[in-house]
């Protein structure tokens, strides 16, 4: 079907994206390599001249640093725990049978289209605030002292706070995951005498890993560079200043180019390790 | 008028050679079948034909002028898809008047015809149905009608059958026969089913491998095939291989006797063998035979009513006048 | 899995479900109701559910304070315009690879997803820095430029998956039906296809509508969308309960709808394919 003509064709109609991404991904990226090797302070001198690998020591070297990689990863790991676990059980809750199927799974899924600014800020106040907020209440009606969470459990509360914006995102991408299982499958495991568990363990658990390691993937990519609900909520204070935060007031709070730009190279390359994985499986996917 | 000759065409996908040099001509109005194994090339070569895919060498001629360089549209064929490829966003009505709406015909005209080939395929109460609204033998005759409005050359059909189940296929064959006694149009068909070769075409093209290995007529290939592939090809069940000695007697590496050549009893015969296996379909039998010292299995074909059962030692005597003897390269000895 | 049930169990799962269900949307639920309290009624002690005299005043307030109106208005000519100027460029790209495909096809998908994983705070500065420069910054033009850069890769995969699944024999059967390659794409394609464009479409609008790290710091007041809006309300107005919850109902409710819709969507095109 491809004839010489049509080859051009394509690659003229492809060439105006590929070109924007291109310089979307170079020209940003150049510059931020080339300000990382410089002291530069717009507010205070301006550019100061090349230092070689300076930022790049002074940035790992800061006090802020390892709290900073252990907020990060702290967040990460918890909301992609609770995620995960919840969202596999969710999953499989969603798909039996039951009344109002399709009213459960719009409540469940809300949640992701919540904008992030407005569900760091219905948490922060409505729920978290000490005083007025639900869950003092609840606490209170248990005779429970309330919980001043944004400070005494900050991290806790962001965890929780972002948890729930993913959770629908999970539960829905292993929901589908679960729908294309084989109920064959699963009948043969039942005539061969597997109780209910076993069945879970040995069927449905290898059937959703590939769904499992997507969702970790690429909520991790996302989930590394959070940044509204620590903007709104805390600010970085209260040990929640995570990596993304770091660099961010780095670079447009305290003007620190040079340092937050070699902040940023750190997080380019991190984010990429966890990206190789993600591409790796998508590739595999592309072939079948 | 369609009558459609390839000159020493060839087909290469990258350095890989599908088709080797081929000529075949046919003839208008006759119904010819390409059939062989999966991966054959008979498809390529359909495609070749409709001008979906560029020949690497040779030529094409439809009714004598070159139609090589001249894109599908324009060679005035019509074909029927394996996945009938209807437009699902169309009604029935409007899939088969896409191609005259494209051939900017006025619409008393297009309408005129489709109503003709609606009638002619049973549709009629359809037309204002979606494709997804009917059943795979419906759609089936929309590909047909969306074929026959364009009133061309020739029709094309890639294995059109192979997505209809059993019943279905049988009765679709005889429609496809009986619209082809009808159009007396030349037709090329495709397809892995020898079944569906032998009982629809006038001339059966057996190809393996793109290289033809037999053209004919069924009867022909079935009396005289040209060597050992068309010989296990054609005839259902296949024809029994014998090497060795008992080849050796009648002068051929192989000799090939089809099951309804041989004659079976229980007392007396040329071989004898132990039954193994016995397909009862009512109006003939079938008996596979081992023991025989001749091959693993000896297939034959007995009366219905012939009652041997499992472990009987019985008697096979050859037809003498059918026995088909090859050399070993696989030719025939005439 | 479905299978046929005994009712016992359907309605245990029922049960479960609604509540689990009902948990997970309670934020967004309270948030609704609250808008319509006073603020005195809005942290009354114990919390009032559905027991309190419902006013629209908090809207009227909200608008009338922040002009609620001018940031909808932005981020709906944010979205939309990043959206629509995505999938203008991105059709003609998804197409060629989608029905041309050559060897680097699949190299050149798998960059464009790499370009998606960038972290933005790599490149803050350097973006802030060519904002200033262009004077762009607090524009609309240039978030609209920006989130759709962002949004592109996600565009095109969604496409790609979406013409992949047009079966090629419809197209060459267009093509023995006479149609030209314009008339194809008219009367063939583009019908077929237009499904998958609007989903797609409909979940980069939602996307963009949610982003919230170039739009907070790309923006200040003329170009600021609705999550610059409600960010605005951290404090000290966000002890203001009933005012907060009408501000942040009025951003998330055209989404709220709009997501319904997309949700089989969201799927393929947060997995790029991955999972269907």
């Amino acid at each position: 079907m491809a004839t010489q003509h049509s080859r051009s064709v394509a690659r003229l109609m492809m060439a105006p994206a590929v070109v924007l991404l291109l310089g979307w991904m170079l020209v940003p990226l150049t510059m931020t390599l080339y300000f990382s090797f410089k002291k530069y302070l717009p507010l205070r001198g301006g550019d100061l001249g090349w230092v070689g690998f300076d930022n790049y020591v002074r940035f790992v070297s800061s006090s802020s640093f390892w709290p900073a990689v252990q907020a990060t990863l702290v967040i990460v790991g918890g909301v992609l725990v609770i995620t995960v676990v919840l969202g596999i059980l969710l999953a499989m809750l969603l798909d039996q049978p039951m009344w109002g199927q399709g009213v459960v799974r719009i409540l469940v899924i809300a949640p992701f289209f919540v904008m992030p600014t407005v569900s760091a800020l219905v948490w922060k106040n409505m729920f978290m605030d000490p005083v007025n907020g639900l869950l003092a209440h609840l606490w209170r009606f248990f005779g429970a002292e309330p919980i001043s969470w944004l400070s005494e459990a900050s991290m806790t509360s962001i965890i929780m706070i972002v948890s729930w914006q993913w959770l629908p995102f999970a539960t829905l991408i292993l929901l589908t995951a679960i729908q294309s299982l084989d109920s064959e499958q699963l009948e043969a495991a039942e005539m061969d005498g597997a109780p209910v568990l076993k069945r879970f363990y040995h069927i449905v658990l290898p059937h959703l890993s590939r769904a499992i390691t997507i969702v970790i993937l690429i909520q991790t990519i996302f989930l590394l560079s959070i940044f509204a609900e620590i903007f709104v909520t805390t600010g970085g204070a209260f040990g929640t200043r995570t990596l993304t935060y770091l660099i961010f007031q780095r670079v447009l709070e305290s003007q620190n180019v040079g340092l937050g730009s070699a902040g940023g190279v750190y997080a380019i390359i991190l984010a990429n390790i966890v990206a190789i994985f993600l591409m790796r499986i998508v590739g595999k996917n592309l072939d079948a | 008028m369609g009558r459609i000759q390839l000159k020493s065409v060839t087909k290469s996908f990258g350095d890989v050679q599908v088709i080797p040099p081929l000529d075949l001509t046919i003839e208008d109005g006759e119904f010819t079948v390409f059939v062989g194994p999966s991966g054959c090339g008979k498809s390529t070569l359909l495609r070749l034909i409709a001008g979906l895919e560029d020949i690497t060498t040779g030529s094409i001629d439809i009714d004598g002028s070159d139609a090589t360089d001249v894109p599908p549209a324009k060679r005035g064929l019509a074909m029927v898809f394996q996945s009938y490829a209807l437009y699902p966003h169309m009604t029935v009505r409007k899939n088969i008047a896409f191609p005259l709406r494209m051939a900017k015909l006025d619409q008393a005209e297009i309408d005129r015809r489709v109503e003709g080939a609606a009638s002619v395929l049973n549709l009629t109460d359809y037309l204002d149905r979606r494709p997804g609204q009917l059943s795979g033998g419906q759609r089936q005759r929309v590909a047909i009608g969306r074929a026959i409005v364009r009133e061309p050359a020739a029709f094309l059909f890639d294995e059109p059958l192979s997505n209809l189940d059993a019943a279905l296929r049988v009765g679709m064959r005889l429609e496809i026969s009986e619209l082809h006694e009808r159009l007396a149009t030349t037709m090329i068909y495709v397809t892995h089913d020898q079944v569906e070769a032998m009982t629809m075409a006038d001339k059966i093209v057996v190809l393996q491998a793109g290289v033809i290995e037999q053209v004919g007529s069924p009867l022909e290939l079935y009396r005289t095939p040209r060597n050992l592939f068309v010989a296990g090809f054609i005839g259902s069940p296949k024809m029994n291989f014998i090497e060795g000695e008992e080849a050796a007697k009648h002068g051929a590496h192989t000799i090939g006797i089809r099951p309804e050549h041989i004659a079976v009893s229980d007392s007396e015969g040329t071989w004898s063998g132990v039954v193994g296996v016995s397909e009862h379909l009512g109006s003939d039998t079938f008996f596979h035979i081992h023991e025989t010292g001749l091959a693993d299995t000896i297939t034959v074909r007995a009366d219905g009513e012939v009652g041997f059962r499992h472990g009987d030692r019985i008697h096979l005597t050859p037809r003498a006048d059918v026995i088909h003897r090859f050399v070993a390269q696989g030719l025939r000895i005439e | 899995m479905a299978r046929a049930v005994t009712p016992r169990r359907k309605s245990l799962n029922t049960a479960l479900a609604w509540a689990v269900g009902l948990l997970i949307f309670f934020p967004i639920l309270w948030t609704i109701l609250t808008s319509f309290k006073t603020e005195a009624q809005a942290i009354a002690s114990p919390p009032l559910f559905l027991n309190f005299n419902w006013t629209l005043e908090n809207y009227a307030i909200v608008q009338e304070r922040s002009d609620y109106m001018r940031f909808l208005w932005n981020s709906v000519i944010i979205a939309g315009g990043s959206t629509i100027l995505g999938v203008i460029i991105a059709v003609p790209a998804a197409w060629a690879m989608a029905f041309v495909p050559s060897k680097r096809t699949k190299d050149i998908l798998l960059w464009m997803l790499s370009t998606k994983m960038l972290p933005a705070v790599g490149v803050l500065y350097p973006i802030y820095l060519l904002f200033i420069r262009l004077g762009l910054l607090d524009t609309r033009g240039g978030l609209v430029v920006v989130l759709m850069l962002i949004n592109l890769p996600i565009i095109v995969w969604m496409l790609y998956t979406y013409f992949r699944e047009i079966p090629g024999e419809i197209l060459e059967a267009a093509r023995m039906d006479g149609a030209t390659l314009k008339e194809e794409i008219l009367y063939v394609l583009t019908p077929m296809a237009i499904p998958g464009i609007a989903s797609t479409v409909l979940l980069n609008f939602i996307l963009a509508w949610n982003e919230a790290f170039w739009t907070l710091n790309l923006t200040a007041v003329d170009a600021a969308p609705l999550t610059a809006f409600i960010a605005s309300y951290s404090s000290p107005e966000g002890l203001f309960f009933a005012k907060l919850s009408a501000a942040s109902t009025m951003a998330i409710a055209p989404i709220l709808i709009l997501g319904w819709f997309s949700q089989k969507q969201l799927v393929r095109g947060l997995t790029f394919g991955a999972v269907k």
